[in-house]
């Protein structure tokens, strides 16, 4: 005799619920968790800002934020103005703007909208200026982004990167310290034309004494990341350069 | 094991040797090749498939007379993704620091052919109890072979353990760098983890004479 459970009434039905019962549960805790996470995200963001600046808890080797407790309070402190560029170099100042979706612009820049470029300027204690951009691009597997602090003449002054799903132990070490502490007084500029930073492989510097060189040493073994930094440098970085020219006059 | 029958000890110790999911029953190869690059992720892989491996073969275990046939491949990848997904979402909320760490392995968790693989040949045809056992089992399997892995590859390719330089140098060159020694690149990348489970393969074969096929 057939079981019941071969029917394929039996099949269907148990499908239709399976999917139901499941359905439920995961919008149901998605709904529930997506406030925190939001704020999470948030919070994230901020940490990423104050670290590109240099404002971290980093000890001698590993990368660390500030406390996700005082980050809302620090950045409050550090972060002087938020600015929103546009292509030409103008700027409208938006205390929101380190929540501008920089995947959201990226799209609307491709369906040939004006992208709205988020730029934080930043001061430390001794009143050294420092201008933040987030920049986003592709790694190997998925999405990858940065902060990069930089100073008036476009020199970088900390970065911080990060992945969505770069594989661990080679693509995904673009975001510990031996990797983005190289970008640290690198010049993204080159005889006064942007150039942006190539993720170099056979460099010939490898202890990364030379600052003007435009170039860093790249992880073995992670050569699309690499190559998916040197892009999102080049792409997105030379949107700020008009900004920057703004600056000097 | 005073607390577990001779029956159900085994269920722990075969997949630790002599049924290892990896290097017996060629399971979750992928996973292996792919994140054993650092010592520190394996062990971050292991401990997410040891619970999620234990936790849904006891679902599985408690569906099996329900489930219908034709269908228990797409019902159980369900439940591997909706487990991997609840405990996503509810670190992002309470944990956010330890849900980055893990995110990258999500994707890979619920393509372990090992989960499937216990799903199909022991979850749906034991009871709750005895199926938790042989997920733990098998995921410590695989965790073994995982870290064993993870420590040749990252003391030959980079030099260091858990991120911390045990040879010296290699730039500076000091202790084993100071002797001419270098990292063996070829270590970070995917062919040399295979090389090495090759190697485990070979000399666990070797000691056991059963294990090898005609």
């Amino acid at each position: 005799m057939e079981k019941r459970t071969d029917k394929n009434s039996y099949t269907i039905i148990f499908a239709i619920a399976m999917v139901v019962v499941v359905g439920v549960i995961l919008a149901g805790l998605f709904g529930w968790t997506k406030p925190m996470i939001t704020v999470n995200e948030e919070i994230e963001k901020q940490q990423n800002i104050l670290y590109a600046m240099g404002i971290n808890n980093n000890d001698d080797t590993s990368a660390n934020f500030v406390s996700t407790d005082e980050a809302p309070e620090l950045f409050k402190k550090y972060i002087k103005k938020q600015l929103v560029v546009s292509s030409d170099g103008k700027f409208t100042e938006n205390n929101q703007a380190y929540l501008i979706d920089v995947k959201k612009e990226q799209a609307k820049a491709k369906a040939g909208e004006a992208r709205q470029l988020p730029l934080f300027v930043g001061e430390d204690e001794k009143g050294k200026k420092y201008y933040i951009a987030p920049i986003r691009g592709k790694g190997l597997w998925d999405a990858i982004w940065a902060y990069v602090a930089m100073d008036e003449n476009m020199v970088v002054q900390g970065a911080y990167f990060d992945h969505k799903g770069e594989t661990p132990g080679l693509g995904a070490n673009i975001k510990q310290r031996f990797f983005m502490d190289d970008f640290i007084g690198e010049h993204l500029m080159s005889n006064g034309n942007f150039k942006g930073i190539n993720v170099a492989k056979g460099n010939a510097d490898p202890k990364n004494n030379d600052k003007t060189d435009n170039e860093v040493d790249a992880i073995a073994g992670a050569t699309i990341t690499g190559d998916g930094v040197s892009a999102m440098i080049r792409s997105d970085l030379k949107l700020y350069v008009p900004y920057f020219k703004t600056l000097k006059q | 094991m005073g607390l577990l029958s001779k029956k159900d000890a085994a269920l722990i110790k075969d997949p630790l040797a002599d049924n290892n999911p990896i290097t017996i029953q060629v399971l979750g190869i992928c996973s292996a090749l792919a994140i054993t690059a650092e010592l520190e992720a394996s062990i971050v892989m292991s401990i997410s498939v040891l619970f999620v491996l234990g936790v849904g073969n006891v679902v599985i275990s408690l569906m099996r007379n329900i489930i219908p046939s034709k269908i228990r491949i797409i019902v159980q990848l369900i439940v591997v993704a909706t487990l991997v997904i609840i405990v996503d979402l509810v670190l992002k909320a309470f944990a956010y620091e330890l849900s980055k760490t893990l995110s990258v392995f999500v994707g890979l968790i619920i393509t372990n052919c090992i989960i499937m693989g216990r799903f199909e040949a022991f979850a749906l045809g034991n009871g709750p109890w005895r199926s938790f056992l042989d997920g733990i089992g098998n995921a410590l399997g695989y965790a073994v072979i995982l870290i064993i892995v993870g420590f040749f590859r990252e003391l030959l390719g980079s030099g260091t353990l858990l991120g911390i330089p045990v040879l010296g140098d290699p730039i500076e060159k000091t202790g084993l760098y100071a002797f001419g020694y270098e990292n063996n690149g070829f270590m970070l990348l995917s062919p040399m983890a295979l090389i090495v489970v090759g190697i485990i393969i070979w000399v666990q074969r070797t000691r056991n004479k059963d294990l090898v096929e005609d």
